[in-house]
């Protein structure tokens, strides 16, 4: 584990750099930790893979006794926090949630492609991708935007050559050894292999994401006729 | 107890401070782009620095003032007008009811900011009232038409004028850079260290553009190529505005309000957060120079900056207990 400046408002707890599933239940239990800890001036706590992002204000951090900088102070009190979570595992109990999709056609475009580069035939990537239980690492990229662990290996695909410039909203992706969903139409260059009709997010509602780092989820296998009526 | 947008400029939008503790669920801070022109107009008006108000990029909009509003203009230098008279910046102006403000040209500098006694009222999303114009939380930018709500401010002198404006002012000279002739100050990245010998000397005795696609999400900066050592293998990390990101093309990346929480290139340094400000008074087609400084360095800059505008917070409050 380090702990590094990530700028001078923020500092970065990293693992690792790769995905992977022991690396990320660390930094979850991490990110819980220090959510916990409530330390002064901190407006941020985000997981991601295999590291914890931590927003503060340096100003929260200052010694009147010594000339240490801001940082010092706070990267010592993060080290003795993740220190003694790391060991742990996240406490975080939440049900799995159930995502239906409705694979292929024009809500999976690249269904054809990942199966080709997979060798395998179209229902197997939908039975494989639907059979497994997966884990949010993490949200980013954009609002909502889960990443899951959890991917068959089988299903690993690279990235199009070609991003599209619009990912309709609800697709369900990989890229690489990644799975995710887009929350809203947005650019992406993953390989689109179906489609949910449930919202992952919305400013408005509460909580705002349907889902959270730590959750596990399901897919389950939709036809058409499921998904329009699911969307109205 | 309102403002109508009679036009809407370029881009304007309502910013506050930030919507602060939501990157686990990928929603970034957004907010002003220069954090400290939006906390000095807000202390003009006697506002809480991080209050909502309008972010007005390159050329302003045309508003009407439906009560007596007590307003302040800083940032970016630019030609405001009410009554074909000029309306004085960096300072606080009482605004009759009716009272019409068109705000022109950017001469200077590229976003200015316009804060109303009281705050701009529009809802809450995620506890900030900030626009995101990438993701559209918190709403959009503004256009014709548009009613924001805000609280009148008594008009403090009986007069023919559409406006009175305070005859002291704050001086803008440290918080404005007139020609972005000062270099902007980073810390080294995570992976600073793995950039080549030819980067490390380009990144520091060489200028950078700032490019047409460069918006309040980040900065694309055009040079020198910028080469890695070797070829990096990342995962996604987090990120914050000021982060220099290196995509595989060479042309850095600075994250801006509006930054991901989360980017997997390299992050090879961070503009500092005092200097973040200046950067976001650069437009499209700008040069700009960077120099490194330490850590420490750069936080001692942030408490001093920190320590600077609560003095300005204090003396400001006194005076406008006998405003004029």
């Amino acid at each position: 584990m380090t702990i590094e400046p990530l700028g001078d408002t923020a500092l970065l707890i990293r693992l690792g750099e790769r995905i992977d599933s022991d690396l990320n239940a660390r930094a979850l239990a991490i990110a819980e930790a220090l959510r916990a800890a409530a330390l002064p001036g901190v407006s941020n706590v985000a997981p991601s893979y295999a590291s914890v992002c931590l927003r503060y204000d340096p100003a929260a951090w200052t010694n009147s006794r010594d000339a240490q900088a801001p940082y010092d102070g706070i990267a010592a009190r993060v080290a003795e926090i993740a220190t003694k979570a790391s060991g742990g595992t996240t406490g975080i109990t939440l049900p799995p949630v159930e995502i239906p999709v409705c694979y292929g056609a024009e809500y999976g475009p690249d269904l054809a492609e990942v199966a080709r580069l997979s060798g395998l035939p179209e229902n197997e990537v939908m039975a494989r991708h639907g059979a497994a239980e997966y884990r949010v690492a993490m949200l980013g990229f954009a609002p909502g935007f889960p990443y899951l662990l959890g991917l068959d290996f089988a299903l690993h695909t690279p990235r199009r050559a070609h991003p599209r410039t619009r990912v309709p909203a609800g697709s369900v992706a990989i890229g690489g050894a990644q799975t995710g969903i887009y929350p809203r139409e947005l650019p992406g260059g993953w390989q689109i292999i179906g489609r949910t009709p449930l919202g992952l997010f919305d400013a408005a509602r509460e909580p705002p994401a349907l889902l959270t780092p730590g959750q596990r989820v399901r897919f389950r296998a939709i036809d058409a006729g499921e998904f329009e009526q699911l969307l109205r | 107890m309102s403002i109508e947008i009679l036009a809407p400029g370029l881009l304007t939008t309502v910013q506050d401070g930030g919507r602060l503790g939501y990157a686990a669920i990928g929603v970034g801070a957004g907010g002003a782009m220069d954090g400290v022109a939006l906390r000095l107009a807000n202390i003009l008006v006697g506002n809480v620095d991080n209050a909502a108000a309008l972010e007005i990029t390159l050329r302003g909009p045309r508003l009407r003032f439906r009560d007596d509003s007590l307003i302040a203009i800083t940032g970016a230098d630019i030609d405001a007008r009410s009554d074909a008279l000029q309306v004085p910046t960096w300072r606080p102006v009482w605004m009759r009811a009716g009272a019409e403000l068109a705000v022109g040209n950017i001469r200077s500098g590229a976003r200015c900011y316009l804060a109303v006694a009281g705050g701009i009222d529009v809802p809450m999303v995620l506890g900030s009232r900030s626009v995101d114009v990438n993701t559209r939380v918190g709403g959009r930018p503004l256009v014709a038409g548009d009613i924001l709500p805000a609280t009148p401010t008594a008009f403090p002198v009986p007069a023919s004028s559409a406006f009175v404006a305070a005859k002291w002012s704050l001086d803008p000279a440290p918080w404005f850079d007139h020609d972005c002739a000062q270099p902007l100050a980073l810390t080294p990245g995570t992976h600073f260290s793995d950039l080549d010998d030819g980067a490390h000397a380009a990144l520091f005795n060489t200028a950078f553009r700032i490019s047409a696609d460069s918006n309040r999400v980040g900065y694309r900066l055009e040079g020198t190529p910028l080469r890695l050592r070797k070829p990096l293998e990342l995962v996604s990390a987090g990120i914050v505005p000021g982060t220099i990101q290196l995509p595989p093309n060479g042309a850095p990346i600075v994250l801006m309000a509006e930054a991901p929480t989360t980017g997997g290139y390299p992050r090879i340094a961070h503009v500092i957060a005092t200097d973040l400000p200046r950067l976001a008074q650069h437009k499209p087609g700008d040069s700009l120079r960077f120099t490194q400084v330490s850590l420490g360095a750069a936080q001692k800059r942030y408490l001093e900056r920190e320590q600077a505008l609560a003095r300005i917070a204090n003396t400001v409050s006194e005076r406008l207990h006998d405003p004029l």
